[in-house]
């Protein structure tokens, strides 16, 4: 009798496997394909969630126009759950299972190193909309970014601080974040004369609790806080500190932007971040973007959701300049990217595939931003 | 100085929910001699049920003296529920079976229930903040900068774990089933001898400690939000501090998360708060190599 339950449970592990599917390995040549990787859900969800929704806002007006080289884009999207082992695994998948001719991706540097390794490793050109540690770019040829780097947002940062006055600042950063890494570095380095590190604390993203740490930086006694971090721990971080009565400004870069800090309202009010965007810039292009963004999805966007729209365009203009839909002609195309007019700014990529572009300071109130400084690259 | 009264506060507040989820370690390892690794996801599930729960109950507007307590329980009732689910169908059919086994397995579904929480119809891969229930506010003592400051949820995360666990102890001490569980510990085949139904002591066993570590989710839940993986950490810490406190021991567990939440704080207040997470293992090891049996537990050595 024991057969019976044992063929019951194999039965059940086989239907099991069987039930994954897989989703693409069929190659129709009518179609362009691009993969991208992006944290759709998890500890960072609204950095892939805003960056997949400008990416198909680009590819869908791309093929409204007659798509590139005669054919539609599609974009295969795997989401890596914010962690950089999915990360890996899920470009691995798109271009191994997939075919894609080229990856858009990650917002986050970690993962875009994560990613990076492997497309560089397989000769696929990899373009990141966001990620600002410098090092991205360096692990290959193939890697692109149309974004500034943090040796930049870093100096930006210094430069506000120096301009509000802050003598005195605490840097509280995230030891398990490549991206908070390199703008602590970028920031130390702008800051370093005009002003002093009384203290740097630091914390694991996806912790909890900081009050431990926000206790001994409120007796370091500081102007201001430096918190080079995700939105997620950024909120949680504010608003223990304002339970402990620490009550200066906090201030930090892009990765503050997201819809759940603005949703955090009060807490955040005084606080300031470098971005690559604001929606109150006036510039023509980037109004018609905000209103093509609010057309398709009811909302306002944010940095990813642009920079993600301005990954797209270049892509598929990239493609065109290529001639073809070949990994290797197409990251040749992307690496002569000069002056094209993005919705973020002009891009140029240069000779370290990385792009500069202005930056703007954000302040905070009332669960709304405004501009307090905007600083253009020298 | 007020510092460091800070600091022991904050560390006393999170300790205690490290002393609950403790508890459910010390417990299952009393009465099986197994280490229930499943039991973070236990606490995880807890915050899970809690936050649906109040969600809920959100639109009928229920005063906070019903509706705090209503969801409490509804998560106790629901993680003694689970916890009752795994040992019946994952630790019993393999109770005469070596100890690695049975190991194995729990680490197995503790995995099983992390990647169920991350599904959407349980709860999502995405970190969620808890629905409106208690306003939280702080009271802060002392002229600035020299301020003190104590959160009303560090007020019922402390009082919660100290009532319960006085409530366990009149349990442990004081009912026949306590005793049934005493002596289950003290030696399962004699005490089934003696007519106690063991299987029964055990399902209790399990249930008790899943309903703590309930209580310990949902006040965490509350202070910092709910995420499919916050029971990781949490659970390997309780586990340290059930070491720590002697692993079997009940006053142990507490002692030990008490300790253990100190330690952690202490760690990222003074010394550098990089090395708070490694600090708790840090302790296991010592803890291990100076006393193995805990601060509590009695060394007892094996007959052969």
């Amino acid at each position: 009798m024991r057969w019976m339950t044992r063929t019951a449970w194999a039965a059940l592990l086989v239907a099991g496997l069987m039930s994954c599917k897989d989703k693409g390995a069929s190659r129709p040549s009518n179609e362009i394909l691009i993969g991208e990787f992006a944290s759709m859900t998890g500890q960072t969800a609204t950095f892939g969630q805003s960056s997949h929704e400008g990416l198909m806002l680009a590819i869908d007006q791309v093929n409204a126009a007659g798509g590139v080289l005669g054919k539609p884009i599609r974009v295969i999207t795997e989401d890596n759950r914010s962690d950089a082992n999915e990360a890996v695994t899920a470009v691995q998948k798109l271009i191994s299972r997939d075919h894609v001719v080229a990856i858009i991706g990650e917002v986050a540097s970690k993962r875009s190193l994560a990613g990076g390794g492997v497309c560089q490793q397989y000769k696929i050109p990899m373009l990141s909309p966001s990620s600002t540690n410098p090092a991205v770019t360096q692990v290959g040829d193939y890697i692109f970014r149309i974004c500034f780097t943090d040796d930049f947002q870093g100096g930006v940062c210094a430069r506000f601080a120096v301009k509000k006055g802050w003598k005195k600042v605490v840097i509280f950063r995230d030891v398990a974040n490549d991206y908070s890494k390199g703008l602590t570095a970028g920031f130390r380095a702008g800051y370093e004369n005009a002003g002093s590190v009384v203290a740097e604390e630091s914390f694991r993203e996806g912790d909890n609790d900081f009050k431990a740490q926000l206790t001994k930086i409120k007796s370091a006694g500081p102007d201001a806080v430096f918190l080079p971090a995700y939105y997620a721990d950024v909120v949680k971080i504010v608003k223990q500190a304002r339970e402990l009565e620490l009550n200066v400004p906090f201030f930090g870069g892009d990765g503050w932007d997201s819809p759940t800090t603005l949703a955090a309202g009060a807490v955040m009010d005084g606080c300031f971040f470098a971005n690559h965007y604001s929606p109150d810039d006036p510039r023509p292009a980037v109004q018609s973007f905000i209103k093509a963004y609010q057309a398709k999805y009811r909302k306002t966007p944010d940095a990813m959701a642009i920079l993600g729209y301005d990954a797209g365009r270049v892509m598929a203009d990239a493609i065109k300049l290529a001639g073809k839909a070949e990994p290797k002609a197409i990251r040749d195309a992307l690496a002569q990217t000069k002056d094209f007019p993005g919705a973020s700014g002009t891009i140029t990529i240069d000779e370290r595939r990385n792009a500069r572009k202005p930056a703007f300071v954000l302040a905070l109130k009332g669960g709304k931003t405004s501009i307090a400084d905007t600083i253009n690259p020298e | 100085m007020h510092d460091l009264i800070q600091q022991l506060i904050i560390g006393l507040s999170i300790g205690a929910t490290y002393a609950l989820i403790a508890l459910g370690y010390t417990m299952v390892y009393g009465v099986l001699r197994l280490i229930n690794f499943a039991h973070g996801e236990v606490y995880m599930m807890g915050a899970v049920v809690g936050f649906h729960v109040t969600n809920l109950i959100a639109r009928w507007r229920l005063p906070l003296w019903v509706s705090l307590p209503f969801v409490f329980v509804t998560a106790m009732v629901a993680c003694a529920a689970l916890g009752f689910l795994i040992e019946f169908l994952a630790y019993r059919p393999l109770r005469n079976r070596p100890r690695l086994v049975v190991l194995i397995t729990a680490i197995g579904v503790s995995l099983l229930l992390q990647n169920l929480a991350q599904m959407w119809f349980i709860f999502g891969p995405t970190p969620q903040a808890f629905p409106p229930l208690i306003p939280q506010y702080s009271k802060t003592f002392g002229t600035p900068p020299n301020t003190i400051t104590i959160s009303n949820l560090d007020v019922l995360s402390f009082g919660l774990s100290v009532g319960l666990m006085a409530a366990l102890a009149w349990v442990v001490l004081r009912t026949r089933t306590g005793l049934a569980l005493r002596a289950v510990s003290y030696r399962f085949d004699t005490s089934s001898l003696m007519g106690i139904n063991t299987n029964r002591t055990i399902s209790f066993t399990f249930m008790l400690g899943s309903a703590l570590a309930a209580v310990a989710g949902v006040v965490d839940a509350i202070r910092y939000d709910v995420k499919p993986l916050m029971g990781l950490m949490p659970g390997l810490k309780a586990f340290v501090a059930a070491v720590l406190g002697g692993i079997g021991s009940i006053p142990g567990a507490l002692v030990g998360g008490m300790l253990m939440g100190l330690v952690e704080t202490l760690v990222k207040g003074y010394l550098s708060s990089a090395y708070a997470d490694a600090v708790a293992f840090v302790v296991l090891i010592v803890i291990l190599l100076v006393k193995p049996s805990g601060l509590f537990g009695r060394y007892v050595p094996e007959k052969l």
